[in-house]
């Protein structure tokens, strides 16, 4: 009987020939990434330890994004603990470099790995073929001190792809609409893999977009098939794989869908669950108060050209605020070299430095009572944008970006 | 006997703590608002001891362990649940809090039942039993030692 991309990846891992779905295997982590979410809670836990140690450092990464710059004394006194420690211990650590997500894909993950990171949209890493996966920070501690930790082995529900997006329809309006059929809690426990011709036709950015939001269904891990897309991404970055695995013909899967690419539309999540997905025109007309286009999910360089493609020579509405939020320093030095900061500006929109801003509720952006925000982000959850009575939809560049302009919800072709 | 409070499917992890009190320096100064966006009122009104019966999908949404943490602080003795979102669910363990996958016995009791946990065995609720699994080794070792951390303590002499 074959093996799945997850189940290959873990064996390795463990240090076995292979593993099956339902195994609890014992693995070593080939990376350790944690923001200021949770870091500090990490850093107590550790001096708490007696004797503490660090099992690999070359392995942790660090990374402030949810709070930067700090907003607060409280912010900047955590911030602070992470800062010190990680120098004092020698740990990779970027400030105000983007969006945790982002920049390890940039910088650090490779196809073949096992990453876990203290946050739950650490599955992003699927779209290089690494089984990144979200952790807390107690989980984060022990691999961190011991360099291992213990892991289900996840079944997988596979996604064969075909066709290719029709013009006006992105890579979050697909995982929505996956999202959507299988529902919040359709992958719990289990890994979704995506593989197909249509895979193809995805950029690094459409593939990171998908795997990103697999958690908003429950999975454990996302896992793309690793191709020359991922390849010539990984070449351009400086980087060679651990190791490229795919599932064997005769693997098991729990569950096969057979998507096609053609037939998905623009999308909307609707308050307050991910999975409450309809097509955008039943939204039209919804008023916002706020837009926001950026996140780890769409804040890259293809989705600023959207943006900017939709609001060029446009301006936002009176009554709304747009924020604009590149991922990293790369994305955003990029979009000045392309003039489209230019673009949103010009538009009215605020342009901030590269965070994880509304879409986790603080750090700027946040909304009142009663009001709408629409947005790239990855959670509506009630709440989590701001005041607990108010409202966020989830949608693609193109439909925030025009969404802002009217000041209601619409497709970016009525614009 | 453990009093029932009640919540529905899909609670995640910005209503069991929502992210303006993260910034809090403690689990005590959080607890007030846990729940908040749901049930402002609830957090005031849960005792030590009681418990939580919930629907599917129970913790979705954020790694932030300060949520299972704030539901441990408030006295919570364990929720049940007809699943759990993974990340959710060890985080829980790894601080102490005992969760219980349990299919039915949602749609069949009310808030303010009165239930007994017999780990490993069953939950008894208006004199019906509810048939519930042990954990695995590991993670009851976990649990009695009131978290993944002072299990580690524990196994290395430490404690």
């Amino acid at each position: 009987m074959g093996m799945t991309m997850a189940e290959k990846i873990i064996a390795c891992a463990a240090g076995k020939e292979s593993c099956r779905a339902g195994d609890i295997e014992t693995v070593t982590l080939d990376r350790l990434m944690s923001n200021d979410g949770t870091t500090h809670l990490t850093i107590d836990m550790y001096n708490n330890l007696k004797n503490p140690h660090i099992a690999d450092v070359d392995k942790l990464v660090w990374i402030i994004d949810h709070n930067i710059p700090a907003d607060s004394p409280k912010t900047a006194a955590s911030h602070k603990k992470m800062r010190d420690f990680a120098r004092e211990n020698g740990i990779t650590f970027y400030e105000g470099e983007g969006v945790c997500h982002q920049v390890m894909m940039e910088n650090h993950v490779r196809p073949g790995e096992l990453i876990f990171g203290a946050d739950s949209h650490t599955c992003a890493y699927g779209a290089l073929g690494a089984f990144g996966t979200g952790v807390g920070c107690t989980d984060y501690l022990y691999a961190m001190v011991t360099g291992t930790s213990w892991l289900l082995v996840p079944e997988t529900i596979r996604f064969n792809l075909t066709g290719s997006l029709k013009h006006g329809v992105y890579a979050r309006d697909l995982i929505l609409t996956i999202i959507g059929r299988i529902s919040a809690n359709g992958a719990n426990y289990k890994a979704m893999e995506f593989a197909g011709e249509g895979l193809k036709g995805l950029s690094i950015a459409d593939r990171i977009s998908i795997c990103n939001l697999c958690v908003e269904a429950g999975a454990k891990t996302a896992l793309m098939e690793v191709d020359d897309v991922a390849l010539d991404y990984l070449k351009e970055h400086g980087r060679e794989p651990k190791a490229i695995y795919k599932s064997d013909d005769d693997a098991v899967f729990s569950e096969v869908f057979d998507i096609d690419l053609n037939e998905i539309e623009p999308i909307v999540a609707k308050p307050h669950f991910v999975d409450n997905v309809v097509p955008v025109k039943e939204c039209e007309g919804i008023e916002i108060d706020e837009a926001f286009l950026g996140s780890c999910n769409n804040g890259r360089i293809e989705d600023l050209r959207v943006g900017a493609s939709v609001i060029k020579g446009k301006h936002v509405a009176d009554k709304v605020r747009f924020l604009v939020v590149p991922a990293s320093r790369e994305v955003y030095q990029q979009a000045l070299k392309e003039c489209l900061l230019d673009i949103f500006m010009d538009a009215g929109a605020m342009v901030m430095n590269p965070n994880c801003s509304v879409c986790w509720g603080a750090c700027q952006g946040v909304i009142g009572e009663g009001e709408t925000l629409i947005s790239t982000g990855t959670r509506n959850f009630k709440g989590r944008a701001g005041h607990k009575d108010s409202f966020v939809y989830l949608a693609s560049a193109a439909t925030v970006t025009a969404s802002a302009i009217k000041g209601y919800i619409v497709t970016a072709d009525k614009i | 006997m453990s009093k029932i409070w009640k919540l529905d499917n899909d609670i995640d992890t910005d209503i069991i703590l929502p992210t303006e009190y993260l910034a809090f320096e403690t689990v005590d100064e959080m607890k007030p608002y846990a729940f908040s966006p749901l049930r402002p009122e609830l957090a005031g009104q849960i005792q030590p001891g009681d418990m939580i019966v919930a629907g599917n999908n129970f913790g979705c949404g954020s790694s932030r362990e300060q949520a299972p943490e704030v539901v441990k602080a408030l006295g919570i003795s364990c929720i049940v649940a007809k699943s759990f979102a993974r990340i959710f669910f060890r985080n829980a363990i790894n601080n102490g809090l005992l969760l219980i996958e349990q299919p039915d016995l949602y749609d069949e009791v009310n808030e303010g039942d009165e239930a007994e946990v017999i780990p490993g065995k069953e939950i008894i609720v208006n004199g019906k039993s509810y048939p519930i699994a042990s954990l695995p080794d590991n993670l009851t070792e976990i649990l009695e030692a009131g978290g993944l951390v002072k299990a580690m303590r524990k196994r290395n002499g430490l404690d």
